[in-house]
């Protein structure tokens, strides 16, 4: 960790769609400003983070984010 | 309606009812509620998709399922490669396991080769299968009817074997019986309660039966329910037809004759004639 005060803007794509955020950012940033309705699983670059990392994983410049949710399927 | 006291068990799980429904594509949620109640099922199946800040309504599948009473099967529908079919089965018991539903160690996997067939890869499929029994999954693989990879499914550590009665959505029931015989014969050599559910095709009640008297386990559809023109009749016919199909399986048909044998006595009879 550098500079914690740095507000440099980052783009990222949260499912499919691109985002600006302004950092430090984090999962837990993320899902604090976007409020998915729950349940809900978070993947960043095609790999599951799982709750209690939420806060310990950054999102950085270029990220691809997915937010799923389940819908009916068969 | 109690039918029988053998029930199903099949990956770690035991449930009355063989029927297996999915969720997907029925008019509204409170039709689809009130079909899943009419089919008696215990076991629904769900895919995981990208969530929308705002739905129609805001009203989530999840609102109009019990999830203390069904156990909830996602789906890696939708996956055309091992890695993408991985991903979507790990991030579906992610939110299982929130929902402290049974059905977080499940998954039916589900490697499809093209959006028009809907048909499965098997490479892809086997492969998906390896990766996810390491990662600690009872898997349930959706196939084709194919006898070899049927086995090569279970030889991996499935922990059913899914084999289509047809393509999926296309309501032509069961095409090849023999096939699905031949399945049913290779994965329960020695093992007679491997669980063998028939997955997709099913268009109505007797397709159901018919799997169910070949010898399956159980049934899984989606299409068969939620398109018909009165849906919960359908969901109650299902429900039927896994009953009287399981039955007569259990009951043993009779042999297919070519000739007649009469019902009522040839003695006693007033008339001699004969041909």
């Amino acid at each position: 960790m550098t500079n914690t005060q740095t507000n440099e803007i980052i783009e990222i794509r949260i499912n499919g769609e691109p985002h600006s955020l302004g950092t430090p950012a984090t999962v837990a940033t993320l899902i604090d400003a976007r409020k998915p309705r729950p349940p809900f699983a978070v993947e960043v670059n095609k790999q599951l983070v799982r709750r209690p990392s939420y806060g310990e994983t950054p999102l950085r410049d270029g990220d691809q984010v997915e937010i799923v949710t389940l819908v009916g399927g068969g | 309606m109690t039918v029988d006291p053998t029930s199903l068990k099949i990956g770690g799980q035991t449930f009355h009812s063989r029927l297996f429904v999915g969720t997907g594509k029925y008019a509204s949620y409170e039709l689809m509620r009130e079909c899943l109640e009419a089919c008696r099922c215990d076991v629904v199946t769900v895919a995981v998709r990208r969530d929308r800040l705002i739905d129609d309504q805001n009203r989530s599948l999840l609102d109009f399922i019990d999830t203390k009473r069904y156990t909830i099967l996602p789906n890696t529908a939708g996956c055309f490669t091992a890695e993408d079919a991985v991903r979507v089965a790990r991030l579906g018991r992610d939110i299982l396991e929130q929902l402290d539903n049974p059905g977080a160690a499940w998954v039916k996997l589900e490697v499809l080769h093209d959006k028009k067939t809907l048909l499965p890869d098997p490479i892809g499929t086997l492969d998906a299968l390896q990766t996810l029994i390491k990662d600690g999954f009872q898997v349930l693989v959706y196939t084709s009817d194919d006898p070899a990879m049927a086995c090569r499914l279970k030889e991996a550590g499935a922990a059913s074997v899914m084999p289509a009665g047809s393509p999926i959505g296309s309501g032509q029931g069961v095409l090849n019986p023999n096939n699905i015989r031949i399945v049913l014969e290779m994965l329960k050599e020695n093992d007679p309660d491997y669980p063998v559910i028939v997955d997709a095709g099913v268009g109505t009640a007797s397709d159901v039966a018919i799997a169910m008297e070949l010898g399956a386990d159980g049934v899984l559809l989606n299409t068969g329910i939620a398109h018909a023109a009165d849906a919960p009749a359908m969901a109650r016919a299902m429900a039927h037809a896994i009953d009287a199909g399981y039955l007569a399986h259990r009951a043993g048909r009779i042999p297919r004759k070519l000739y007649a044998t009469a019902s009522s006595p040839i003695d006693g009879r007033i008339t001699l004639n004969n041909r």
